[in-house]
């Protein structure tokens, strides 16, 4: 009797938590991700192949590497606009090592370390100048970074990396792409991370209320450093892919990069003002752009149309969260003048 | 007696010449542009000719005019990321118009492209007023769609200087005085700005919303018609701007101005304007875009290879924004001693 009691409420806990999940913005984003793919396999008989489907999926899953930190940062109620210029960076510091050593592991840690101490350098400024706001701060290292590479290699490019290094961008294990699975482990460790750890429930602590935070004890300014930090490292990740599927090395690579990563964490429900939205919405919404624009490019629209169709996304995709909030707003206040 | 008497007096003295000095951030700015002004001069006596300034100035003003708008913005707290898409936008526009009826005065054209700006910065304005969406997103947003309309105004092509009227592409090469017309278009827009900040109501609100979202409504002022207003002359600038690049390089191109966004918001900020809302000056936007005016200008001069100048602007910008928070700490501290005693 006892255990069937404990069951049925098990089974309406569950079935609460379904229609709650239905309610979510993680919900209608993954609707909208279906959508996009029912329109993308009624306009190209050819869609649903495996090899279209994984050049989708390789077309946009190198940056998406950065939404996890920059979801972080945003979190933290910061923003970094520097990440495209650390991805050029450390991609050209790929480029450079490799032709310098001719080694390619080498080459790679280079890349991960100069891309880290881009990070580092972001978030130690950040730390001593808490006057400034973050996007100042790395406005400055965006232009800064951005003519690091280019003093180092001016405007000539380099390739010719070995055959297994471009594995890494086109190979794939049976008939899902590594970068995919790459992508799906590195997400679940950082969503574990941000909701299994102590420091991801500091993340959303420092997010709601930096002081009051600093003053239950949590060391903020270490946890800035090292979020930071991360971001530069996953920039280093995206640099290493980007590099491996384009098979060489420019200075002007990943311009714009950093608008592209924070509309996505913005489009999965993000707020940019810190403290609210969920691993979850990001990676949807990082889907979401990636498949609309292999969608787009297959009815042949202008690169430029693409982004507008983006723009226009974004945006509608902000005011309708707005509009369901201004609607409970009413009601509430309606309540309140009935009693 | 009168030895105290002569004391307080000097005292007193000293106390108004501070006052008369502008305040330590644009002090530290001046000084950094003297060092600079100096070094370069040092190095190529071409610098402080009067035909070089002159260039320097002429190439600064549109960047001033984006500026003075893009502070308006700052000053409310906001942020517009869009700017450089709408200059490409209205210089289309403008550029496309001219092409398709040369009979037409020149005039209107100039029209077109203060309507096209005007517009597309009420409609930014209306979705961070009404829409309430942080004006980040929303300019980032609408940043990607007046890109993609310039390139549907313009049809993915060019518009050249040869398509486009002789009276036109004086806009921006003719002189009145032996003064470049860009320049004094600058200077009656920082005029005009000056007084609209420092002496009308409307500029005044502006500066109240930016220190105080939330009690700023509660005296009275309409924070949703202030942004617009703002968001619509940032627009209006820009539009003039957009027109001013076009005629000034004689060429439209669906990437005029890509980026340049970031150039006007380091200007502001070097200026001293705050991103967080409310504090900014007109005297150091201006002192901030001379800055950068003065780098353009003298890096080539230093014979600094172009790859060097994006590094030693994003350096000097860095080490210009942190030497003013140090020097305003330092202050503070002077302030909070002064108080103990």
């Amino acid at each position: 009797m006892e255990l069937k009691k404990e069951e049925n409420y098990l089974t309406k806990k569950q079935a609460g938590g379904l229609a709650k999940f239905i309610f979510t913005w993680e919900f209608i984003l993954l609707l909208i991700f279906f959508g996009i793919q029912v329109i993308n396999t009624s306009l190209s008989p050819n869609y649903l192949s495996q090899g279209s489907l994984s050049t989708a999926l390789m077309n946009f899953l190198d940056k998406s590497f950065m939404i996890f930190p920059m979801a972080m940062i945003l979190l933290l109620g910061e923003i970094d606009i520097s990440v495209g210029s650390t991805v050029a960076l450390s991609a050209v510091s790929l480029g450079m090592t490799f032709e310098a050593t001719g080694s390619m592991p080498l080459a790679i840690v280079v890349c991960l370390l100069v891309a880290t101490s881009c990070g580092v350098i972001n978030g130690i400024l950040i730390n001593l100048f808490p006057e400034l706001p973050t996007m100042i701060i790395t406005l400055s290292t965006l232009t800064f970074y951005r003519g690091i590479a280019y003093i180092l290699l001016e405007n000539q490019s380099i390739s010719g990396f070995p055959l297994w290094y471009q594995q890494l961008g086109w190979g794939s294990i049976g008939p899902v792409p590594l970068m995919l699975i790459i992508f799906l482990l590195v997400a679940g460790i950082f969503t574990c991370i941000l909701y299994k750890s102590s420091f991801g429930r500091e993340i959303y602590a420092m997010g709601n209320n930096r002081k009051a935070s600093y003053f239950s004890g949590i060391k903020t300014k270490k946890n800035l450093l090292l979020v930071y930090s991360v971001m530069g490292l996953m920039a280093g990740v995206t640099a290493l892919f980007l590099s491996s599927r384009m098979s060489s090395v420019r200075a002007d690579v990943a311009t714009g990069y950093e608008l592209e990563v924070i509309a996505m964490c913005v489009l999965g429900g993000i707020s940019t003002s810190g403290g609210k939205g969920k691993m979850l919405g990001p990676i949807i919404a990082a889907f979401i752009i990636g498949f609309l624009r292999y969608g787009l490019g297959i009815i042949n629209l202008r690169a430029q149309t693409i982004t507008m169709i983006l723009g226009v996304l974004l945006i509608v995709s902000v005011l309708i969260t707005r509009v369901d909030l201004t609607r409970v707003k009413e009601k509430m206040i309606g309540r309140g003048e009935t009693k | 007696m009168e030895i105290n008497k002569e004391r307080m007096s000097n005292q007193v003295l000293l106390n108004k010449l501070k006052d008369q000095l502008p305040n330590t951030r644009e002090l530290g700015l001046v000084v950094f542009i003297l060092i600079a002004t100096v070094f370069i001069q040092s190095q190529n006596a071409k610098f402080l000719t009067l035909e070089n300034l002159m260039d320097l100035v002429k190439n600064t003003s549109i960047l001033v005019i984006l500026a003075v708008g893009m502070m308006l913005v700052l000053l409310t707290g906001g942020i517009d990321l869009s700017v450089g898409a709408v200059v490409a936008l209205s210089g289309m526009s403008a550029a496309v118009f001219v092409r398709d009826f040369p009979k037409i005065p020149m005039i209107m054209s100039v029209f077109i492209g203060l309507l096209v700006g005007a517009v597309s910065g009420v409609l930014l304005g209306f979705f961070v007023s009404k829409g309430r969406i942080l004006p980040i997103i929303a300019s980032l947003g609408m940043m990607n769609v007046y890109r993609g309309v310039t390139y549907m105004v313009g049809d993915n092509a060019w518009v050249s200087a040869f398509q486009m009227t002789d009276s036109f592409k004086k806009l921006a090469t003719g002189s009145i005085l032996g003064i470049n017309h860009l320049i004094w278009i600058a200077a009656i827009v920082v005029a005009v700005f000056y007084y609209f900040l420092n002496f009308t109501r409307a500029g005044r609100r502006i500066y109240a919303i930016g220190s105080n979202a939330e009690a700023a409504p509660v005296t009275g002022i309409d924070k949703d018609k202030t942004l617009l207003l703002v968001y619509g002359l940032n627009g209006l600038l820009a539009g003039l701007a957009g027109v001013l690049w076009v005629s000034k390089f004689a060429s439209a191109q669906g990437d005029t101005a890509t980026g340049y966004e970031m150039n006007v918001i380091a200007a502001c900020v070097l200026g001293g304007v705050s991103v967080s809302g409310g504090v900014g000056k007109i005297s150091g936007l201006l002192t901030g875009a001379l800055l950068f005016g003065i780098l353009n200008n003298g890096l080539p001069l230093l014979n600094v290879s172009t790859f060097w100048e994006d590094a030693i602007q994003g350096l000097v910008i860095l080490i210009a924004i942190v030497l003013n928070v140090l020097m305003k700490r330092n202050a503070d501290r002077k302030v909070l001693q002064g108080r103990k005693l």
